[in-house]
């Protein structure tokens, strides 16, 4: 019979499970390991700086109510995407995502571009109620962002976190992050006001604030790398 | 070998709970996709702050998942493993911890999925605390496994624990490797990894989630309780031999599928795409390793609801696992990526493959725990053709919504304009999202059916039996018994 090899293999459970182990852990080497030492695979673009702090924090809101489970960040190469979102992802721009947030569904538009595309009062205004702004929409409302004051007590610690994973924040970003965010809270409310949007003191400073900082900033790397670029190249 | 000739009494306690667990969470599990689906279609019915889609969607995924599919794995294999090394588990505090440990994990995931602590890796969204109680609860069911491997009275291991051994180490590597995070506070951390290297693991560990959870702890209960309830061997003991070390093999090189266009480097995603085509061979070795266990028993089929069960299950394996591959073309992957025609083919793997084996072995598993007969063979009959009747409804309009979006995302005007605005791409769907929907409360029913009879089941039988198992009698220690 043939494949009679194979029994002794069946009766020794010691020698079968380091041979399984084996088999499995091959081509997690050859496709985990390489890109971490191959150049180019992800260098942040340049003149690239990580998140402020307080789009950090409306980042980390983004991922606590699971907005990349219907939104994608990341945009192919492909004329119909391009055409819809703007120039394709590259590798660079993700250099300051932990974690990447790609997503799977494009159950939403894709938002690795969206910074700048709309006011600051459009995204206050369809957090609150999307179907007031387009009646087909079926993403859920985040009126209670609005509601919800945006606690900072964590802002230094995340962005310390951050500074040891390599991420270039200075001592003092890391030490004035909490300020630096109520700050950057602060402008975004007056813009806020200034585009018409009857803001209380509680929600100017809401998660919705930092929300919309992050959303604000989707794209901008990539933004400055062209403009900077093109500004070189044309002297 | 001094307890030779004592009775061997099997640890059926864990198993028991691991069945009722399963089946509980299978329930809760489906409710919130079912859920989840009807806030696509109907956005009124997100409650945020707690009960909106992007909360809930991970509580569908984890409790179907962990709760429902590997708690079904951990009962088919404590009852297959003790039985196929003829001895008691290595240890009761093991399965114990086992068992209150990993159901302990599923109520406190849920509730800090609700909660919005997430670290957004799909699969893997629980944060660090339960990623560290996840790892000791895994060790803790691997080293009872392999200290049972270890004392058993059978010389060969059985193909379907060549399968869960496989899913030991694989998925304690995926989890460890893909959940190093740097805490920030109790439910709060960051990936060691950022951007292109963060997506290159997460989807490694993602699609090697649906390898070795939802594949070859599946195919170890195809293997032991498929040739039980059609009372005949395998068919192959070569194909099992072939198609599980290249199952095993090379499953872990597709991940990159799920990153074509994307930045990942292009040899990777060319490594991805060509593996998922390799895939096919064995994937479809074990499908009909399956089916062929049947030849001159088909007729079977038409009064026993388990094997329809695992036949259609087998089916769906054996499609899902060419589909696939197709997705993982360039050119397919270009219209289907990102649409709901991903959603439809997990699903058509989902329930068709994964839902419908783990039926059919609890369908043999509560009778026999419970020393009685199933107690309504008929429901159990209702429960496969409402199953199926769902799964179809489930899938189809997915398949359609999905080649549909995809289709007007790309459409151009001669000018080259584009021809759709996002929205009417949403509004397009919408229908289909209703039917998916429909399917789904189809096929939940079918699960209400089966806890019915499961628990008419367990009443008229009894957890305790004052003879030993039958079959539990020690065997006389042939030839080769250790």
């Amino acid at each position: 019979m043939a494949y009679e090899w194979h029994r002794p293999l069946e009766a020794r459970s010691l020698r079968f499970t380091l041979l399984t182990f084996l088999a499995v852990i091959v081509g997690g080497l050859v496709l985990l390991v390489p890109p971490f030492f191959l150049q180019g695979t992800m260098e942040p673009l340049p003149g690239m700086r990580p998140y402020s702090a307080l789009e950090l924090e409306g980042r980390d809101l983004y991922i606590r109510e699971g907005c990349n489970v219907c939104h994608s960040q990341m945009i192919r190469p492909l004329a119909a995407e391009t055409e819809r979102y703007g120039h394709y992802t590259v590798a660079g721009e993700g250099a300051y995502d932990r974690p990447f947030l790609w997503g799977s569904r494009r159950t939403g538009p894709d938002l690795a571009r969206v910074g700048g595309k709309y006011p600051d009062s459009w995204h206050w205004r369809h957090l609150e109620d999307p179907r007031a702004l387009e009646p087909r929409s079926n993403m859920p409302s985040f009126a209670f962002l609005q509601r919800t004051p945006l606690d900072t007590s964590l802002t230094s610690r995340r962005l310390a976190a951050l500074r040891s994973l390599g991420h270039p924040y200075t001592e003092a970003e890391v030490a004035g992050a909490e300020r630096d965010a109520l700050a950057e809270a602060e402008r975004v409310a007056a813009n806020l006001r200034a585009e018409g949007i009857d803001l209380g003191s509680e929600e100017a400073r809401s998660e919705a604030i930092a929300m919309i900082a992050y959303l604000q900033s989707l794209g901008r790397a990539w933004k400055n790398a062209e403009a900077g670029a093109a500004g070189a190249g044309g002297r | 070998m001094e307890e030779r000739a004592v009775p061997v009494q099997y640890d059926m306690a864990v198993v028991r709970g691991f069945a009722l667990s399963a089946l509980l969470w299978g329930a809760v599990g489906m409710s919130v996709g079912l859920l989840a689906a009807l806030q696509l279609a109907w956005p009124e019915l997100n409650l945020p702050p707690y009960l909106h889609f992007g909360r809930i969607r991970p509580v569908h995924t984890n409790a179907v998942i962990f709760g429902f599919t590997l708690g079904t794995v951990f009962a088919g294999s404590y009852y297959g493993i003790q039985r196929l090394c003829r001895v008691r588990m290595f240890s009761d505090t093991l399965s114990r911890l086992n068992l209150w440990g990993w159901n302990a994990i599923i109520v406190a995931a849920a509730l800090s999925l609700l909660a919005g602590k997430t670290s957004s890796k799909e699969y893997a969204e629980l944060e660090w605390p339960l990623d560290i109680a996840l790892t000791v609860v895994w060790v803790a069911y691997a080293v009872n496994v392999f200290g049972t491997l270890a004392r058993r009275r059978e010389r060969s291991l059985y193909a379907a624990i060549w399968f869960w051994v496989a899913t030991i180490l694989t998925i304690a590597m995926l989890h460890i490797v893909n959940n190093l995070e740097l805490p920030v506070s109790w439910w709060k951390s960051y990936s060691v990894y950022a951007g292109v290297h963060d997506a290159n693991i997460q989807w490694w560990y993602g699609h090697n989630a649906v390898g070795f959870l939802l594949t070859t702890p599946i195919l170890g209960l195809m293997y032991y309780f498929l040739p039980k309830q059609a009372e005949r061997p395998i068919f192959s003991h070569r194909l099992s031999i072939l198609h599980f070390w290249s199952l095993i093999f090379i499953y872990i090189w597709a991940g990159p599928h799920h990153l074509i266009y994307s930045p990942l480097p292009d040899w990777a995603q060319t490594f991805g795409a060509a593996f998922s085509i390799m895939l096919i061979l064995p994937s479809w070795g074990g499908m009909l390793n399956g089916l062929l266990t049947l030849r001159g028993a088909w007729d079977r089929l038409r009064t026993d609801p388990l094997l329809k069960m695992f036949v259609v299950g087998l089916t769906f394996y054996g499609m899902s696992t060419f589909e696939g591959p197709m997705m993982a073309l360039k050119s397919v992957n270009s219209l289907s990526h990102y649409t709901n025609w991903t959603i439809g083919h997990v699903h058509s793997g989902a329930l068709g493959w994964v839902a419908l084996t783990c039926f059919a072995t609890l369908y043999y598993l509560v009778p026999r725990l419970w020393h009685t007969s199933l107690y309504s063979v008929r429901l159990a009959e209702a429960h496969f053709w409402i199953a199926t009747l769902g799964l179809l409804l489930y899938v189809t309009p997915m398949w359609i919504s999905g080649v549909t979006q995809g289709l007007m995302w790309r459409a151009f005007e001669p000018d080259g304009t584009l021809s759709y605005t996002f929205i009417e791409t949403v509004a397009a769907i919408r229908i289909y999202d209703v039917i998916r929907a429909a399917g789904g409360a189809v096929f939940l029913s079918g699960v209400f059916v089966m806890l019915y009879n499961v628990a008419r089941t367990i009443r008229q039988g009894s957890a305790e039996l004052p003879a030993p198992e039958p079959g539990a009698l020690a065997m006389p220690v042939a030839a080769g018994g250790r």
